[in-house]
């Protein structure tokens, strides 16, 4: 598969475009898989190799037939979105198949736990041929990453949840507060809570915050 | 009355034994115990294994030798790890294509589903199917590390087919295994629950034996934790076992069966039509299309000692990963491994400090352990 520069398949891999290498020179550059279904994401993350002087990206979409794209491929670094439910079918890949010539780790280095977690905060994972120095692929890694960021759904998600915990907590905590100042019931201190907010056209999470800080400054 | 709800955030896969956790979130049994569980749906298990690592997951619904193998440091992002509960026993099958069962009925194989004899079959159709110069039949799993992989290896071998050299053995996801089916990609496959029914009532599968009868009652997912966030929330541990637990008893109940099939069913969790999870719900398997076959407990859930993990399962996983390569034996491996399944933090959460905890294998082939 020497000679190429840039394989994109945008549909399927029979689509798969060989270009002749226009620069003898970079011989020695990393090719780079991205695996990623989302082709705006995919086409944004390609350029900003491609700005970093990566030459050899190759962009793929589909999963059919992958397994042995990747064996003829043969890339140095395969980044892929963790929304791909192909995960376990390529990681065992990597671990097993005849095809697969070179032995393939995840990430860079283990002991490089920032890295991880910043890549699965972005919704990203990339696994290397073994061997790589590290300083030749941690830039294409941290690229990945912050290119990633932008479309993160783990991140918002993430958010969502723990702030819709806290506001659950807060709520909590102003029922409390009600039920013990003006001796009212769970569903009383729930429902003069609701009724505050409609007539104030106020969410019910404000309400309860204002009551707890006050709660505060009154010394509860 | 719960004014200071603790948060726990729980990852799953859209399978039916995700039962137990759905269920403690949707229907509140995690709030009576005073924690506010939130769920969030993954797509494999390599996710599940990746965000508990790095902490987005206080716990996960997981493959049973998944805290082995993430202990062992044989996986990425590899975690010390617990696994303090049983989360479902059962649930999986070996289905194969309409055209390979045509060929093992042929050679004799049980209809009823029996191990040995339709394994038996299998080992006759290979071995005429070599003689012929056919391809290499394929066989789809979920994990590496998967009861799946190890029940199908197991039954496999135990008809003397060599799953390293006689078959190709192949990672899927259990969504995508019934349609490789029918595109011929593959000649069978072993997962769980509702994904054997799914080729059944595509007319495309038939379903030649199943994990209760290769090793009935065993493990298939557990709660899966780190050891660290075991360590700094002990009570947050046990209070969510509790929970669990009345929710695995709710769900176990046969009358609770169909309001379970139609929460499970919802566009958020599995996404599937209810109908298909009935069936190992209630125990009552369609093998293929005309047979139908009451198997009680084809998947059970149990907030009792049934849902305690064991040393003995442990080892039992521990040693297919040596059987089969994937693991060197050790002593001290195999220390980690009675670590990881301990019962002590699940029967001390449950008030059952004290009761036997010696269970034995018991494989359709009479192995014991």
């Amino acid at each position: 598969m020497a000679g190429y520069d840039l394989v994109v398949a945008t549909q399927h891999f029979c689509c798969i475009k060989i270009s002749p290498a226009h620069n003898g020179g970079m011989s020695g550059g990393l090719s780079i898989l991205v695996i990623d279904d989302n082709k705006i994401r995919a086409s944004i993350i390609e350029q900003g190799l491609h700005d970093a002087g990566h030459d050899k990206v190759i962009v793929v979409h589909q999963m059919e037939g992958l397994v042995r794209q990747i064996s003829d491929i043969n890339p140095d670094v395969i980044v892929i979105d963790l929304e791909n439910p192909n995960r376990d079918q390529l990681e065992h890949m990597f671990q097993v198949s005849r095809a697969v010539r070179r032995p393939i780790a995840m990430f860079v280095d283990k002991s490089d736990s920032h890295s991880i977690e910043a890549a699965v905060d972005a919704g990203v994972s990339a696994y290397i041929v073994d061997g790589l120095k590290r300083e030749r692929v941690k830039p294409i890694l941290d690229m990945a990453i912050s290119r990633f960021r932008a479309f993160s759904r783990l991140t918002e998600e993430l958010e969502e949840v723990r702030s819709e915990l806290a506001d659950r907590k807060t709520i909590d905590r102003a029922k409390g507060i009600l039920m013990k100042s003006k001796g009212l019931s769970e569903q009383e201190a729930y429902d003069l809570l609701r009724r505050t907010a409609m007539n104030q056209s106020r969410k019910i999470i404000d309400v309860a915050q204002s009551l707890v800080i006050a709660s505060g400054l009154l010394g509860d | 009355m719960n004014t200071n709800l603790k948060p726990v955030i729980a990852g799953f896969i859209p399978l039916l034994d995700s039962a137990v956790i759905v269920a403690a979130a949707e229907l509140g049994f995690a709030e009576r115990e005073g924690i506010a569980l939130k769920l969030i749906r993954e797509t494999s298990w390599a996710n599940i294994r990746d965000r508990i690592s790095v902490g987005h997951f206080d716990v996960a619904h997981m493959l049973a030798p998944m805290p082995i193998a993430a202990s062992l440091n044989l996986t990425s992002l590899a975690v010390p790890m617990l696994a303090p509960m049983l989360l479902g026993l059962g649930g999986n099958a070996i289905t194969v294509s309409n055209a390979l069962w045509a060929d093992m009925a042929a050679a004799g194989a049980d209809p009823e589903g029996d191990p040995a004899s339709t394994g038996a079959a299998l080992a006759r159709v290979i071995a005429s199917r070599q003689k012929s110069g056919l391809p290499m039949l394929h066989f789809g799993v979920v994990h590496p590390f998967s009861g799946h992989a190890y029940e199908l290896r197991y039954w496999l071998a135990a008809a003397g087919i060599d799953p390293d050299q006689d078959v190709e053995i192949t990672v899927l996801a259990p969504q995508v295994m019934a349609d490789a089916l029918a595109e011929g990609q593959l000649d069978g496959y072993c997962v769980g629950e509702p994904w054997n029914t799914a080729a059944v009532e595509a007319g495309t599968g038939r379903i030649a034996t199943y994990k209760q009868a290769i090793w009935p009652d065993s493990p298939e997912k557990v709660l899966g934790v780190t050891r660290k966030w075991a360590d700094a929330n002990p009570d947050t541990l046990a209070a969510l076992m509790r929970a669990f637990s009345a929710a695995a008893n709710w769900c176990a109940d046969p009358k609770n069966n169909v309001e379970l099939a139609g929460v499970l069913a919802r566009p958020d969790l599995l996404a599937c039509p209810a109908e298909i999870c009935l069936a190992a719900l209630s125990g009552r398997i369609r093998l293929d299309q005309a047979s139908v076959k009451d198997v009680p407990d084809f998947l059970t859930f149990s907030g009792g000692i049934k849902a305690a993990p064991m040393p003995v399962y442990g080892k039992w996983f521990y040693e297919q990963m040596v059987r089969w390569g994937q693991v060197q034996p050790s002593k001290e491996a195999e220390q980690e491994v009675e670590k990881v399944f301990s019962p002590t933090v699940y029967l001390e959460a449950m008030g059952l400090s004290g009761v036997a905890t010696d269970a034995t294998i018991e494989m359709f082939d009479d192995a014991r352990s």
